[in-house]
């Protein structure tokens, strides 16, 4: 069945209710009741939760053939926490497990073998790269990867699409009755958002540290109430990975002249005033943005009310020149923005659903004014693939760029017009992460265009004097330059499921087809 | 002559050898791009640079930015071959470097024009720009500013004549300072430009933008650039005035109309202007007009 965006989904993949992707809000106002986890009682006092290794807990979790365990990915490339745990259940025999993880990166190759051998026969995560990519782009994996969103994932979760058995909990500091915190220790990574949800909704929970701090480990991102076991190890991850020293505002001319009509842009906007919200990527261009929207503020005199993210460096020094009044943070990416969650009054820890779900009650994203976002590849819909590389293969990760594109006033996907020999705007993208109607500007390095959907904004930046072209003379551009790329060959046999933020079918990827010399 | 006495604030240095480099030049709002195939080229080069530099002429839209070839000196084996390269692609001006006298400049003229006739382009006007480096030619100044009516302006290359000078740079910039003032006076005595040189270290932002308002300051027309971040530098300090631009448009219109009406001098807010005034207050309108301060049709 042809969906909303143009894809044709194979329908034996539309049973038990699944649908195809039918526009952003289709499935606004749906009612649905919550599951609750299955939860044994600790009524017996006890001095502590501790539990020797890894193995015992897995042992004590019941973990068996066919169930589905979780990781966040907090740790981002620096995370041993995944790795640990999938190779004692691989050594332990288990098999058929299925990964529900909020990413999964170039961490976790070890993995991609697991896949082969049978250990991990699903996959549910945001992001997938690597041997994982690799391993699960040819086929290797038995049931095809489900690629949801950050709000997607949560949704799937609270919807009780994904009923996590047991959920591994890596956590900078945690106390022996299982308070966790993504603060202190020599792993810190700021916040545990995304595995709020897991502890909450997860049978059994592991909390594994490698630093263990007196009762109470007060605020926890993670309740000792929700915790059944924690472990105690040498290592959770590579602190030079996890919390990398900032990124410096780069120095590429064409990075920052895309950076500055971005600024330009949401300047050009009615959002634009006193008081309004902010989210930004971490790729160049979207990191220098900040700089230019300074001098834009200052000059107007006016101050962002809360920045949300995926926090970097950038956005803390607006927060502490007083541009901002405060951030809302689901993730750190870089020492300052850790250091900020910890010293920072008005720097807060929310969980992923407050972030992004959209079937919850109503989240941060919802009242975005503005994002700014990178792509892999735009269509001349405004279809967005940030997942699959030119050749088809799985290396990158919605993340949250579905869902703040969806909730944001005005978002803007910032991106160079090729990339080497490689058109990013093209007639076919080849995987739809984003669906266009969440799209509303394109900047390039070759110019600016606006989704016709928004009328309203093309005025306002005519207004403004700001010079627009439309995305097919930039596709144009890019093929003149570059040449129409062929078609990717691919096998029918469908490897991943990309599903939009409400769980309908945005798009399938199909196995890779290699070349043969 | 076509395009001569266009604005050129901005002259963006590229080496004609990268592909990937020419062909985006112009996204950066250089008023000019200077396709190198001088110093930016391996002597062992000069050949597969030249192939390069035709084929982008040929194929790359450079979106109405000014395409100024520098060929290499005519003490090398090279230059005619670059004139050869760049004429039959259709440059619009020959840069030429280590300019010493008016003879260099006739002579790149004559085999420009022979050139345009070969390949079939006898109205091309092809433009030429003189860069001067050693102590002899920034005297001879007057001279070369002269030599043929397709001179555009004339550049000073500071790092040659600093080094010819037994001096290195000065962030005061006193080791060019008679030389800059020299060309300047030659170029405006014979009406043609002037373009002050490079600022090589791209980590000194702050002293770029001093360097830039002394040569606005100075009378320049505009200053050769060599990275893509400096070129936003430069059209902020020669932009003019919200207050410039007003009182440029009124002087304008003013003298028009006066002229229509047969009236050469008159006083404009006290002022009293008369048809002298007009090429500047032109002038600013255009450094308005591309800075995007002005909107108007005057110019």
């Amino acid at each position: 069945m042809i969906n909303a965006v143009g894809r044709n989904i194979p329908d034996e993949l539309l049973t038990n209710g699944r649908e195809v992707f039918q526009g952003n809000n289709y499935r606004d106002g749906q009612i649905y009741t919550k599951p609750g986890p299955t939860v044994k009682a600790q009524i017996k006092p006890q001095e502590s939760k501790l539990v020797e290794s890894i193995r015992e807990a897995i042992r004590l979790c019941g973990v068996k053939d066919g169930m589905t365990v979780s990781f966040h990915h907090h740790f981002r490339d620096g995370d041993y926490v995944a790795n640990l745990v999938m190779q004692e259940i691989a050594d332990l025999g288990i098999k058929d497990i299925t990964i529900a993880a909020s990413s999964m990166g170039a961490a976790h190759d070890p993995i991609g073998k697991m896949i082969e051998d049978g250990v991990v026969t699903g996959l549910q995560t945001s992001g997938i790269r690597g041997k994982m990519g690799e391993a699960v782009s040819n086929g290797k994996l038995k049931t095809p990867c489900i690629l949801r969103s950050h709000g997607g994932r949560v949704r799937a979760i609270e919807q009780g699409e994904v009923h996590i058995d047991v959920a591994f909990i890596g956590a900078p500091t945690a106390d022996e009755y299982g308070n966790a915190r993504g603060k202190g220790g020599k792993s810190d990574c700021g916040v545990l958002s995304y595995a709020m949800i897991d502890a909450k909704y997860a049978d059994k929970v592991v909390v594994i540290t490698d630093c263990l701090v007196p009762f109470p480990n007060f605020p926890p991102s993670i309740q000792a109430v929700d915790v059944d076991y924690v472990v105690v190890v040498e290592e959770i991850g590579n602190p030079q990975k996890i919390a990398s020293k900032a990124a410096r505002i780069t120095q590429d001319p064409r990075e920052l002249m895309m950076a500055k009509e971005c600024a330009r842009i949401m300047a050009a906007t009615p959002y634009f005033k006193d008081g309004f919200s902010f989210q930004t990527g971490v790729g160049g261009a979207s990191l220098a943005v900040n700089r230019f929207i300074e001098p834009l503020m200052r000059e107007r005199g006016i101050r962002m009310r809360w920045g949300i993210g995926g926090i970097s460096a950038p956005m803390v020094e607006l927060l502490e020149k007083g541009l901002i009044d405060c951030l809302v943070d689901a993730q750190d990416f870089d020492i300052d923005s850790v250091n900020s969650v910890h010293k920072n009054q008005t720097h807060y820890e929310i969980s992923t659903s407050q972030y992004c779900n959209p079937m919850n009650k109503g989240a941060f994203v919802n009242k975005l004014d503005f994002v700014v976002l990178a792509a892999l590849e735009i269509d001349t819909g405004f279809n967005v693939n940030v997942v699959t590389g030119s050749d088809g293969l799985l290396m990158g990760a919605p993340g949250g760029h579905p869902d703040a594109s969806a909730g944001a006033k005005c978002s803007i996907i910032v991106t160079p017009l090729v990339r080497g020999r490689i058109p990013t705007v093209c007639e076919r993208i080849v995987t739809v992460t984003t669906p266009g109607e969440s799209i509303d500007v394109l900047v390039t390095d070759y110019g600016i265009a606006v989704n016709p959907r928004r009328q309203d904004l093309i005025d306002h930046m005519s207004a403004a004097g700001i010079e627009l072209t439309t995305i097919e003379a930039l596709k144009d551009k890019a093929y003149s330059m570059v040449g129409v790329p062929d078609d990717i060959v691919f096998h029918d046999r469908v490897v991943a499921i990309m599903e939009a933020r409400d769980g309908t079918i945005l798009d399938v990827v199909r196995q890779i087809k290699n070349y043969e010399v | 002559m076509k395009g001569k006495n266009r604005l050129r604030r901005t002259l963006m240095f590229v080496s004609a050898q990268t592909p990937g480099l020419v062909k985006e030049a112009y996204i950066y709002g250089a008023d000019s791009i200077i396709l190198d195939l001088e110093d930016a080229v391996a002597e062992n080069q000069k050949d597969a640079a030249r192939f390069s530099l035709y084929h982008a002429l040929k194929t790359v839209d450079f979106m109405g930015a000014e395409r100024i070839v520098r060929i290499n000196g005519m003490d090398t084996p090279h230059w005619k071959e670059d004139i050869r390269a760049a004429v039959a692609g259709g440059a619009d001006v020959i840069r030429i470097p280590k300019c010493d006298s008016a003879a260099d400049v006739v002579a790149v003229e004559q085999y420009i024009k022979a050139v345009e006739l070969e390949f079939n382009r006898p109205d091309a006007g092809t433009l030429i720009m003189a860069a001067m480096e050693s102590p002899k030619a920034v005297l001879r100044a007057e001279e070369i500013c002269t030599a043929s009516e397709r001179l555009v302006g004339i550049a000073l290359s500071g790092g040659d004549f600093r080094k010819s000078m037994q001096t290195k740079y000065y962030p005061s910039g006193n080791e060019i300072l008679a030389a800059r003032g020299l060309l300047l006076l030659a170029a405006r005595a014979a009406g043609v430009q002037c373009y002050d040189t490079i600022f090589s270290d791209l980590n000194d932002m702050e002293g770029f933008r001093v360097e830039t308002v002394t040569g606005k300051e100075m009378g320049f027309d505009g200053k050769s650039v060599v990275s893509p971040r400096q070129i936003q530098v430069v059209h902020e300090v020669f932009a003019p005035s919200e207050k410039e631009m007003i009182e440029a448009e009124r002087t304008v219109r003013a003298i028009r109309e006066n002229a229509e009406r047969g009236i050469g001098i008159f006083t404009l807010d006290g002022k009293m202007l008369d048809v002298a005034f007009l090429p500047g207050a032109e002038r600013v309108l255009e450094l308005a007009k591309a800075s995007g301060l002005y909107k108007g049709d005057l110019v």
